[in-house]
């Protein structure tokens, strides 16, 4: 088990270069056409503690992420669930003063050794976040091709295409074709969800995850999302995290559940396929838990 | 106690209540009118005063001896616009990178002490500021410049523009930030392409502030700059600015001194008005175009 500080790229330094192919994010200028269909990579989060300073926040959890799949995160509020997804995209070392310990595997390969650069762990699995934040001083189609045009692509045919099958995918196209160079904080919440959404699918990540991605939004958003999430299971692994027991029943294939314990930390209770989970779940707190009688 | 003397009393507190709030409001509005009588004034005086001397001739003839009618201020004008701009380009990159540096990469007490430092910058009398550029540069050259003044403006503009480069870094919510980091972007190139453009305009106004700020300084100008009766553009030549002239002329004997210090500063109210005026139409050109 390696253990890590986790600390932010020195900025402004250059990516290093690492021993492993390039990331998809970049490999979609050289492959000019896109596949489509996806080889979705699995997860697999191995002894993964995680804090702030020295406060714990997660303990031990050791959890797999099949590939082609919707994994749902539940637990109740303070339990860790979005501090987990963040450690997947080491988003977590972001935030001054947070590490980890334990280890995290992407199809394979350890993610947190030294030599593999963060910027290319985030370009392999995407994120959206709990609130719609879209690039504000950017148009709908800029922010769309945000990640590709960043990383240096400039091919406006290639950009074009991108952006409207990205769009699609997001279910945004029809809602905004006629006013793609308007400004992306113009659009609804739900609609600039649905453009961050746009936004981390562009890329061509292998993982996405999602940040309860439905709880600032109105019951008909929610209901485009989910239905965005049940589409996109086919080409990406996703990671949700949802306080919403039946939002996590709906969509997801396996769900996990996280409580706190005694010192604060969250842990993970059990996990399995979801309609085990919710039918049928092996541990009595979970039990009490998806039946409301706490959290 | 009785529904009666609950009204009664509920009454009187409602009316106390109003009538504190309406002295308050009297009280707020008040200072804000005594905030702005002055900028009122200055602006109608220097209107008055400097309109029947103001003219082509003040801002395109050299001075001419004392007691001589005619002349003009174009040194003055000249030597502003010169050491101003270039004040402004030496200090403008300066601060920004500082404040970028203090904000996205010192970490919490590197920044507060920089922070800290920049304060005291922007704290020091201007006058210490001149004399620090007189020995950087007036005396290693051997003669009062242009560059000197330049040098010294620019050395006042930086604490400015850094904080506030500083706080509208901090302005851009975190969750922008994330995004880029997210999609797999570099700090540096989130930085670049999406924290500082959102923050552009807090810092182009901050930028403008500093340069109003420089333009009507003296002070760091007398040991620098020193003045000049002649038209120049050589930076290694001592250097006319309006704010000199009109110290100069201000304190002088005569009348037609007084009218043209009137119009100089005139001259320096409308190139810092022009200035602003035409960055901000710029700039909301540049959001009007997203929106």
């Amino acid at each position: 088990m390696s253990v890590m500080t986790g600390e932010t790229t020195a900025p402004g330094t250059d990516i290093e270069p690492t021993d492993r192919p390039p990331a998809r994010g970049i490999a979609v200028a050289d492959r000019g056409e896109l596949a489509v269909e996806h080889a979705a990579v699995g997860v697999e989060i191995d002894h993964l503690s995680a804090y702030y300073g020295q406060h714990l926040v997660l303990r031990d959890i050791t959890l797999t992420v099949q590939p082609n799949s919707v994994t749902a995160i539940i637990g109740p509020s303070g339990c860790g669930k979005s501090t987990l997804i963040r450690c997947l995209n080491r988003m977590h070392e972001v935030t001054p003063g947070a590490r980890i310990q334990g280890q995290i595997h992407l199809d394979g390969d350890p993610i947190y050794v030294p030599g593999v650069d963060p910027v290319v762990v985030r370009q392999r699995i995407g994120m959206v976040f709990q609130r719609p934040n879209p690039f504000p001083t950017m148009s709908i189609f800029d922010n769309v091709v945000a990640g590709l045009k960043l990383a240096g692509i400039k091919d406006r045919a290639l950009l074009q295409e991108v952006a409207e099958r990205s769009l699609r995918r997001a279910a945004l196209w029809d809602e905004v074709k006629d006013k793609l160079h308007a400004a992306g904080g113009a659009l609804s919440g739900g609609q600039q969800q649905r453009l961050c959404i746009a936004r981390a699918i562009a890329v061509e990540p292998e993982v996405v995850l999602m940040d309860e991605p439905a709880s600032a939004l109105d019951p008909m958003s929610t209901l485009k999302i989910e239905e965005l999430i049940d589409a996109l299971r086919t080409s990406y692994t996703i990671v949700i995290v949802t306080h919403n027991m039946q939002q996590a029943a709906r969509v997801s294939d396996r769900t996990a559940f996280l409580t706190v314990g005694d010192d604060g930390a969250g842990y993970l209770v059990e996990d399995g396929p979801t309609r085990q989970i919710f039918t049928n779940p092996q541990r009595r707190l979970t039990e009490d838990y998806i039946s409301g009688r706490f959290g | 106690m009785s529904a009666d003397a609950r009204t009664r009393l509920g009454d009187r507190r409602i009316r106390r209540r109003r009538a504190i709030d309406r002295l308050m409001r009297g009280l707020l509005w008040l200072a804000a009118a005594v905030a702005a009588i002055p900028l009122v004034l200055v602006l109608a005086f220097v209107l008055i005063q400097g309109l029947p001397a103001f003219n082509l001739a003040l801002i395109t003839q050299d001075p001419v001896p004392a007691g001589f009618p005619g002349g003009g201020v174009a040194p003055a004008v000249v030597g502003t616009l010169i050491m101003v701009g270039l004040g402004t380009l030496i200090g403008t990159p300066v601060a920004v990178l500082t404040g970028i540096y203090i904000r996205e990469y010192a970490g919490g007490r590197g920044a507060t002490g920089i922070r800290f430092l920049i304060d005291v910058l922007a704290g020091i009398p201007t006058i210490a500021v001149g004399l620090f550029a007189y020995g950087l540069v007036v005396v290693p050259m051997g003669t009062f410049s242009g560059l000197a003044g330049a040098v010294a403006l620019a050395v006042i503009i930086i604490p400015t523009v850094a904080r506030v480069t500083d706080e509208m870094l901090g302005l851009v919510s975190g969750s922008v930030r994330e995004a880029a980091y997210a999609l797999g972007i570099p700090p540096w190139k989130t930085i670049v392409r999406v924290t500082m453009p959102a923050a552009a305009t807090g810092i182009v106004t901050g930028i403008l502030l500093g340069v109003a700020r420089i333009a009507g300084e003296t002070a760091p100008l007398i040991f620098t700059a020193l003045g000049n009766q002649r038209v120049t553009a050589s930076l290694a030549e001592p250097m006319d600015a309006l704010p000199l002239r009109i110290w100069v002329y201000a304190s002088g004997p005569y009348d037609a001194w007084h009218q043209q210090a009137w119009a100089a500063s005139l001259v320096l109210v409308l190139l810092v008005l022009t200035f602003s005026i035409l960055t901000r139409f710029v700039l909301r050109r540049r959001a009007a175009r997203l929106a």
